[in-house]
């Protein structure tokens, strides 16, 4: 899986292609993490449009993203779901719970 | 001498037949988990030749994933390097059930035994992380067994193909 990142008007855009799973979401964990707490970044938004699989580890991952940003007062937004991912967070009853779009300019809008 | 020699091959050869009946496919990896993308590659193939629709294939594949990385996570404390072995087979029809037939699955690994206590799924009211790899198991598969034998930990994982529902005037 890669991370990369792009910076927008006091934005952060995380651009993640592949899978996320147990090999990867540590990364992804420690990217969101360092952002929030140690930037304190406005407002995180997760690229997942070429994400095709995601974990429960993933999720995880998700989760403390979305608690750190809580901690923080800052915002954490998720595009561009796959539908396993949309799934997944189905399944674990949190789809509602994130701030979700369909594309980034809806994303940004919002 | 012969004998017992040969009730024993007999034995083997049973059991071995037992093991092979309805075999689709068998894995041995190791407890890494950069391999748990190549396991989901061959479940996701196995199950689209298996006929299940694709929500179908996508809740085996995410059962089986989410099992190995409780073996690797639980059974094995992260270790890459510990035997896990993975059967795939074709199992028949249940009588009483509207199923023409199923996909089981067994996860064997060689870890301590497992508490009852670490089989507990917590409530998903909860928004926190981790926790949730047993609630996708559960809600993927039909049929969830596990087993303790030989100092082996067996996972048993069944899917049921469900036959077309029939109309009531038919």
């Amino acid at each position: 899986m890669q991370i990369s990142s792009r910076e927008l008007d006091k934005t952060i855009i995380f651009d993640l292609t592949g899978d996320i799973d147990l090999a990867n979401s540590p990364a992804v964990r420690k990217a969101l993490l360092r952002e929030m707490r140690d930037k304190r970044t406005p407002r995180v938004v997760m690229n997942m449009s070429k994400v095709r699989y995601i974990d429960s580890s993933g999720v995880a991952s998700l989760v403390e993203g979305l608690k750190a940003s809580r901690d923080v007062g800052s915002r954490f937004i998720l595009f561009g779901l796959s539908t396993s991912a949309r799934e997944v967070l189905q399944l674990s009853r949190l789809l509602k719970i994130f701030e979700v779009y369909d594309n980034e300019e809806q994303a940004l809008a919002g | 001498m012969k004998t017992i020699h040969a009730a024993r091959r007999g034995q083997v050869k049973q059991r071995n037949g037992e093991l092979n009946r309805g075999l689709l496919l068998r894995l041995e990896l190791p407890s890494d988990p950069g391999l748990l993308c190549a396991v989901r590659g061959a479940v996701e193939r196995l199950t689209e030749s298996f006929g299940f629709s694709a929500e179908e294939c996508r809740a085996v594949t995410r059962a089986v994933d989410e099992a190995l990385t409780n073996i690797i996570r639980h059974a094995y404390c992260g270790r890459p390097d510990r035997p896990i072995e993975l059967i795939f087979r074709a199992v028949e029809a249940q009588a009483d059930q509207n199923v023409s037939g199923g996909l089981e699955i067994l996860l064997c690994d060689r870890g301590p035994a497992i508490k009852p206590d670490q089989m507990c799924m917590r409530a998903l009211e909860e928004v926190k992380p981790g926790g949730l790899g047993l609630h996708f198991i559960q809600q993927s598969m039909d049929v969830v067994e596990y087993k303790r034998a030989n100092g082996t930990n067996r996972l048993r994982l069944v899917k049921y193909v469900h036959a077309p529902k029939r109309s009531v005037n038919s």
